[in-house]
């Protein structure tokens, strides 16, 4: 009886140690996006991972194809 | 480069949903999800406004500060994205946004709510940049590829903009000057284009 009883305190006690964590770690690292995705849908004319071009690249998408004022009189 | 920022321009929208095609679209949004729709206001009555909206990337963005489990970042270009193997599709988000961009998708026979999906600015999520696993959670990431957003880019009035703040609020602004003129009773053709139609 005592043996038993002994058995199954050690279980109890132990039930903890099976817990997994249940904290997390927030949202995983994300890449910049002027690294680009190394795949040839891209840009024409962009040199993949240049930062200052990628920029100048979504400049003039915007410029020329945002804003009609610099296409007509 | 400024933060990434989006603009309708009520006086051109023509409620074509011609953005939240092109989202859908491009992303493979399910059926059941908007990422983007067009909200109309006095619809039928001269003078009605259309306007686009979507997440509008929010520089404090309540969707991030009440997150229980911090699944949401900010990329180095101003766009709130979130990770898909954090969120708990708690739905906490969606009361918080002011422009209701949270979406559930519906899954399961009972209807059980999935993860949270919301616009990316194109800028797809956490995984490698043009990845199939950021394709099949986020969708494309165009920004990546040295695009703007697809719904901005296939605007047919360019009312909707997309891209640097500082290049946006510049388009913007050179479109109000053009107009000459000002305040809500005016509308049409040539408020929105700064002429008036020929014939």
């Amino acid at each position: 009886m005592k043996k038993l009883i002994m058995t199954c305190a050690a279980v109890a006690a132990l039930a903890a140690c099976g817990e997994k964590p249940q904290t997390t770690t927030g949202a995983g690292k994300d890449m910049p996006a002027y690294t680009g995705t190394g795949k040839a849908y891209a840009v024409a004319g962009w040199k993949q991972g240049d930062k200052a071009d990628w920029e100048a690249k979504l400049k003039a998408r915007n410029i020329y194809g945002q804003n009609e004022y610099v296409r007509t009189d | 480069m400024a933060r990434m920022k989006f603009i309708c321009d009520a006086e051109r929208c023509i409620e074509c949903n011609g953005c939240v095609t092109a989202c859908k679209s491009e992303h493979e949004v399910p059926w059941g999800v908007n990422r983007r729709r067009v909200v109309t206001l006095n619809d039928g009555v001269a003078g009605e406004r259309s306007i686009s909206v979507a997440c509008m990337h929010c520089s404090d963005a309540p969707c991030m500060a009440v997150c229980p489990v911090n699944c949401f970042y900010r990329t180095d270009e101003g766009v709130v994205l979130h990770d898909k193997d954090v969120c708990i599709g708690c739905g906490y988000c969606s009361y918080a946004c002011p422009f209701g961009a949270p979406q559930f998708p519906a899954k399961g026979t009972f209807g059980v709510r999935g993860k949270m999906d919301k616009c990316t600015f194109c800028a797809g999520g956490p995984e490698a940049n043009g990845s199939q696993a950021e394709f099949e959670k986020y969708g494309r990431n165009r920004l990546a590829e040295g695009k703007l957003p697809a719904c901005a880019e296939m605007c047919a009035t360019k009312a909707l903009i997309a891209g640097d703040g500082d290049v946006v609020a510049d388009i913007f602004r050179n479109r109000v000057m053009t107009r000459q003129k000002k305040g809500a009773e005016v509308w049409g053709w040539g408020t929105a284009y700064g002429v008036a139609p020929k014939g």
